[in-house]
Formats: C-alpha cells, structure tokens, sequence
C-alpha cells in the first residue's frame, strides 16, 4: 500500500497535512467578536424592554411616571450622552491621524461627559428613592430601575474601560492592540448611546404621554 | 509621545523579513510544478499576509469628520423633536407616541450608519448578519411578550374591575 502512494517530484517529501496551521493575524476576528457580544448584550436590553412594556403600566397604587419624570433633566442626560459619543468619534478620528496627544484629550472629554450622565442618573435615582418611589414601590418601578439601572451600569464599565484605554495609551502608545481595543470601546459607547434613544423614547416620553 | 510609532518600526521589520525568504522559495517551486501549484498558492498567500500584518486593520470603518458631524446633526435634530412634541403636547397622545416611535427608529439606523459604521460589507457581511438574526429575535421576543401578556391581562381581568384602583 505504502508503494502506492509518490512524490509527484520524486525526491520531494510526501506531506498528508498542512505543516503548519492556517494562521491569522492577531486580532484579525476581534471586532467581529465583540459585535457579537454587543448582539447579546442587545439581546438582554430587549428582555428588559419587554418586562417594561408588560408591567411598565402597573403602578399598585403608587406615583406613575408623569408624577415622577421631569423631562428637562432628561433632556440634559440625553445631551450629555450625545455629546459623549461625538467626542468619541473625534478621539476615533484622531487616532487614524496617530496622534496621541489629541486622542487623550478627546478621550479624556468623553469621560467627563459620561460622568456628568452617571451623576444625573444617579441624582434621578436619589430623588426618586427619596420620594419614595423605590424599586420595591411597584412593579412599573421595578422595570424601570431594572432597564435605566442596567443601561446605567454599562456606562459605568464603559468609563472604567476608558480611563484603563487612556492609561494603556499613555504608557505604549497607539499600537495595533491599542487601537484595537479603542474600535472596541467606540463600539460600545455608541451602542450604549443607541440604547438610550429607546430608553428615553419608551420609558420617559411614552410614560409622560400614558 | 511620538517615541511609540517609531519605536515599534524597527522591532517589527525583521519580523516581515524572515518569510521573505521561504515565500521565494515556494515560488519557485509552486511556479515549476503545476500539480502542487494549489497547496503552495496557499503557502504564497500566507507568507504575504505576514509581510502585511501591520496593515490588516485598514479594512475597518472608523468614519470622516463629515461623518460625525452629520450623524450628530441629525441626532441632535431627532432627540429634540421628540422632547419638544412630548413637553408642549401639541398633538393627541396617541398620534405623538406613533410619531415619537417614528423618530426614534430613525435616530436608531442614524447612530448604526454615520456611528457605529454599519454597512453590508464590514468584516465580509458577517456583523449585518448577526445584526439581522438579532433584530429578528428582538422582534419576536418584544412583540410576543406585550401580545400574550396583553391578553393574558384582559382575559383574566374580572369585568368591571380596575387594575389599578385609586389609593
């Protein structure tokens, strides 16, 4: 059997299997990856939506949302978030110019707009729990602390990831990985941001017109 | 600052070097023996994409000045729409929470197109399917949770009671 198979030069060795094996470049499938996480992440957003849109309507009693919600401060987290995610897309643009100066300052700017949205959401939620609207209050309060709260906890990793991006620049520059990493983290911050357009569409305008 | 590119240059050319020379090599014999030219394509190929690495991000997106600054544009123009049909109540609710829906897909496809540089053709097609497949899903999970628990809500009422009575 052995005789049956030759070396189609003679002389040249007969190989079954690739010597080695297909290689690619590193990183080459993490974009397409870390969409599919945010596909799943998506995924859980909807779940939440869907409790809200169930038992959004359901107050037991308690304060509903035209009681509760004041759209000007709304407004002014939906600016913040916003502007957050332009500021993001010039700390992207920046980086493709490789500078790394512009690209800290502009990631720095988009930090600060985050917070100023963590510290609005979070002054909500103080307000609200102080007015006795706490999660407990109702199952419409549930869902909404649930769904904001979950939205509120993204942007909360995403400014961790940012702050450790910033530091990773500064020590190594915007090598491959790095600016990897920043494609990533634009990726989420604007997939966040497009979360919220459903936010403050179903849960703060469609409550105030309930 | 500007220490970093230049530092990584010199580190990573002989890197790109060394697979010069066997990519020649199987050159060689890919172009002598016609049987064995597929497997060695292959090789040619290989050896190539590593003189390259450095450049196997450029097929991604990351968007124009003009980009943004219409994607922003338009989303600014679609948020305060919305906010200001809610807060000045000029049309019926019913009529504004289907014109606020309107508005918010709109902004949606504006944030995935000039943000998040969605096209048909980003890491070969790959995302617009995984975003499809999950549209799909977030679809049927929206539409049936509100459909089934709207009935199950008005099926098991008793009649003339009120869900949500005043205190």
């Amino acid at each position: 059997m052995a005789s049956a198979v030759k070396p189609l030069v003679p002389g040249e060795e007969v190989v079954f299997h690739l010597k080695e094996e297909p290689h690619h470049p590193e990183g080459s499938s993490t974009m397409l990856g870390f969409w599919l996480y945010l596909m799943s992440d998506c995924l859980i957003f909807a779940m939440l939506f869907a409790v809200f849109g169930v038992i959004g309507g359901n107050y037991a009693g308690g304060p509903g949302p035209k009681a509760l919600f004041e759209l000007p401060l709304v407004a002014l987290n939906t600016a913040m978030l916003l502007f957050s995610s332009i500021t993001y897309g010039f700390a992207m643009l920046a980086m493709v110019r490789k500078n790394v100066s512009q690209t800290l300052i502009w990631l720095a700017i988009t930090g600060v707009f985050g917070l100023c949205f963590l510290g609005i959401e979070l002054y909500e939620f103080a307000h609200l729990i102080h007015e006795g609207a706490t999660p407990q209050r109702s199952g419409f309060l549930s869902a909404f602390f649930t769904l904001v709260g979950t939205h509120g906890l993204h942007v909360t990793f995403g400014l961790i990831w940012l702050v450790t991006l910033m530091v990773q620049i500064s020590w190594k520059g915007l090598i491959p990985a790095n600016q990897r990493r920043l494609m990533c983290l634009s990726l989420f911050w604007h997939f966040l941001d497009v979360i919220w357009i459903g936010v403050f569409t179903f849960v703060y305008l469609m409550g105030m017109l309930r | 600052m500007s220490k970093a590119p230049t530092k990584t240059t010199p580190a990573r050319k002989p890197a790109a070097r060394k697979p010069a020379a066997p990519k020649a090599a199987v050159a060689v014999s890919a172009a002598a023996v016609e049987p064995h030219g597929h497997t060695h394509a292959h090789d040619v190929d290989h050896a190539h994409g590593h003189g390259h690495d450095d450049h196997h991000d450029d097929g991604h997106a990351h968007g124009s000045m003009r980009d943004y600054l219409i994607g922003f544009g338009l989303s600014v123009v679609l948020t305060a729409i919305p906010f200001w049909l809610v807060m000045s109540g000029v049309f019926a609710p019913q009529l504004t929470g289907g014109i606020i829906m309107a508005f918010a897909v709109a902004q949606i496809v504006v944030h995935m197109i000039f943000f998040l540089h969605m096209n048909t053709k980003s890491e070969g097609g790959w995302t617009i399917l995984a975003l499809i497949f999950t549209l799909i899903l977030v679809v049927i999970a929206l539409t049936g949770s509100l459909w089934v628990m709207y009935h199950l809500n008005t099926n098991m009422m008793p009649h003339g009671m009120d869900m949500n009575p005043a205190p």
